[in-house]
């Protein structure tokens, strides 16, 4: 029978006796589950930060017509050579249009499946745009402006104007940042853009974009479908891109899988084309969590070294409980709680270290130009890294008490006694 | 009369550093009421019996009873129960928990039997204390009374169970004579008045003529 009572009396004496050896632990415990808190958060807030630069703007599917050379050449067709080893030289691409042939019902199919929380049209076009005798060439993207604000947080990336703005005018355009500081514009300025046919059109500026990748803002624009279908002079079924977003990430490559079969398009999912942000966040992570636990882990040890210090001091005393009839487990119990009232006080006073310094750096201005969605350093606060922080904390300051309370419980009594 | 403890065939070797025969057949009773004491020169073997008695040691061969009922042999934690319950303490050195109260320290082997509720230990820790003498110190830190008051304390944490045993390794061989006749009138009168059972390993001849019985050691064996 185990009296936890008692135990828990004489293990709450020994800490308050010895305070500053108690505080020394705890405070060891504290900074490590702190320092893991802090790094945590601010290294995932920043991975999720870096991650939805890209990923966010990046639809889940993204369909459209590759030009390409057939798989299948005629010559392949052809029974009488087909055990035969064929060579064709110069393939031409095949024959084929830029659009996607019956758009808007492909559109209509996608938006009724159950696992797409959008599907949107794109035209995608060069255009150049005009500065007197000066052209630079470009892209112009014409979109649902209202259905990308909704699905790909695309207002993020408005630095100045509205994208209502936009869906208000038929001749507006959003104009990418370097485009406009090297044509020295501004909203409300009238620019010239003409298709490749040469053919000019002057557009109003009704807003800035800026996506923080300075390649892309130099020549990237968007414009309403409607506006990019009359510079290209195209109907109104002329849709290039389809963007499609999912409810889960992880039905994006089935989803590409059939959309390639069912309707012969091109259909990229984000997984493939985005491999490597998955790998770098994977080892950012794996560093985060190295050098966290290597924090508790010393936290750890210098539990262990001040019990390990108690028990040879408490010797007489362990011997006198053991006398008047404490039990080797009764003692061991005594110093395993010691063990883990110091992980615990540590523990908690580390969550709240780390949750003010993460508070802190939440707060601490950060500004940069490529990104322009930020004011303040980016902060995870994933109440899952409180839990993990409070559980490794138990987990370690119990193991590093196991150890030395092991030994108490197998002193033996008959030789302190005798020995002194 | 039924005997507290009796002791039969006991026989212990050490093995380290050399292997040695330190008791030999050791057989003897100590019946309800009587005052003990063991004599024998340094190395004889008596404080080594005692530990055995005790049942702290248990690498020996033989058989021990307490109350009639073989001691020997049980688990590790039922040994733990049976001293708490049945033996009573007292050591050379004084061995109270140093950062707890005097009271605390009484109360402690009652506390961990659990028989009692905190209250009642609380009152017949103050009772024990006040046979003694020494309730005036009760909320005192073990660390702060004299050697003398310390040993009048953990005769009175080994009576706090009411135990049927009290046992003593030279409880006042590192008394001053005042604070040693201090200590043998008490063993004396709770042996008188209460009629504890007692047993006292002693090098004091004087103290061992005054108990009731003498056991006297010699190289393993009783001698008388």
């Amino acid at each position: 029978m185990i009296n936890w009572k008692v135990i828990l009396s004489i293990a709450r004496t020994h800490l308050l006796t010895k305070i500053k050896q108690t505080a020394t632990a705890a405070l060891g415990v504290t900074f490590g589950i702190g320092a893991y808190i802090t790094l945590v958060c601010f290294m995932t807030g920043l991975n999720q930060m870096l991650d939805n630069l890209v990923l966010n703007q990046t639809p889940h599917v993204h369909i459209f017509n590759e030009i390409e050379p057939s798989e299948v050449q005629p010559i392949d067709m052809y029974s009488e050579f087909s055990n035969a080893f064929n060579v064709v030289r110069s393939i031409k691409p095949k024959q084929s249009l830029k659009r996607i042939h019956n758009a808007v019902p492909v559109i209509d199919y996608l938006n009724n499946q159950e696992n797409v929380r959008g599907a949107i049209p794109q035209i995608k076009t060069q255009i150049f745009y005009v500065s007197g005798a000066i052209e630079l060439g470009g892209n112009l993207t014409g979109v649902d402006i209202m259905k990308e604000v909704e699905l790909f947080n695309f207002k993020d990336y408005i630095v100045s104007g509205t994208p209502e703005a936009l869906r208000n005018s038929d001749n507006g355009i959003l104009l990418g940042a370097g485009i406009a500081k090297k044509m020295s514009l501004q909203v409300g300025n009238r620019i010239q853009v003409s298709n490749i046919k040469g053919e000019a059109f002057p557009l109003k500026i009704v807003g800035i974009y800026q996506s923080g990748i300075a390649e892309l803002d130099d020549i990237q624009s968007f414009a309403n479908i409607k506006t990019a279908q009359k510079i290209l002079g195209e109907s109104e079924n002329y849709i290039t891109d389809i963007n499609v977003k999912l409810y889960d990430i992880n039905d994006a490559i089935p989803l590409a899988e059939k959309m390639e079969k069912q309707f012969h398009l091109k259909a990229v999912d984000i997984k493939t084309a985005n491999a490597q942000f998955e790998t770098g966040t994977t080892i950012r992570n794996l560093i985060t969590y190295a050098v966290s636990i290597t924090l508790l882990i010393v936290a750890g040890f210098g539990i262990y070294n001040i019990l390990n210090m108690l028990i040879y001091e408490k010797m007489n005393d362990i011997a006198i409980l053991k006398a008047t009839g404490f039990s080797g487990t009764d003692v061991q119990l005594i110093f395993m709680s010691q063990a883990v009232i110091i992980g615990f006080v540590g523990g908690v006073l580390g969550l709240l270290l780390g949750l003010g310094l993460s508070l802190a750096i939440d707060q601490t201005p950060f500004e940069t130009e490529a990104l322009p969605t930020i004011a303040t350093y980016p902060v995870n606060h994933n109440p899952i890294f409180y839990v993990i922080g409070i559980v490794f904390a138990m987990i370690s300051t119990f193991l590093a008490g196991y150890l030395p309370s092991l030994k108490a419980k197998k002193i033996d009594p008959v030789r302190i006694i005798r020995g002194q | 009369m039924s005997p507290v403890l009796k002791a039969k065939n006991i026989n212990k070797h050490f093995r380290k550093p050399v292997p040695f025969h330190v008791l030999k057949d050791i057989n003897f009773e100590i019946q309800k009421g009587e005052f003990t004491s063991i004599m024998g020169k340094s190395g004889c073997g008596k404080s080594t019996l005692l530990y055995i008695l005790s049942t702290m040691d248990t690498d020996y061969t033989g058989e021990l009873y307490l109350n009639n009922s073989l001691v020997s042999g049980q688990e590790r934690n039922k040994l733990s129960h049976i001293r708490n319950r049945d033996i009573g303490f007292v050591f050379q050195f004084h061995y109270l928990l140093s950062e707890f109260s005097v009271l605390e320290n009484v109360m402690l082997p009652a506390k961990k039997l659990a028989v009692k509720s905190h209250e009642e230990i609380e009152n017949d820790a103050m009772m024990k204390l006040k046979i003694l003498n020494i309730d005036h110190l009760a909320k005192k830190k073990a660390s702060r009374i004299s050697g003398g008051e310390k040993q009048r304390v953990a005769i009175a944490r080994a009576l706090i169970n009411n135990p049927a045993l009290i046992m003593g390794d030279e409880p006042t061989g590192n008394l001053d004579s005042h604070n040693a006749d201090n200590v043998f009138n008490i063993f004396r009168r709770l042996s008188d008045e209460e009629g504890l059972s007692l047993l006292i390993v002693t090098h004091d001849q004087d103290f061992a003529n005054k108990t009731d019985r003498i056991i006297e050691m010699s190289d393993g064996r009783i001698i008388s």
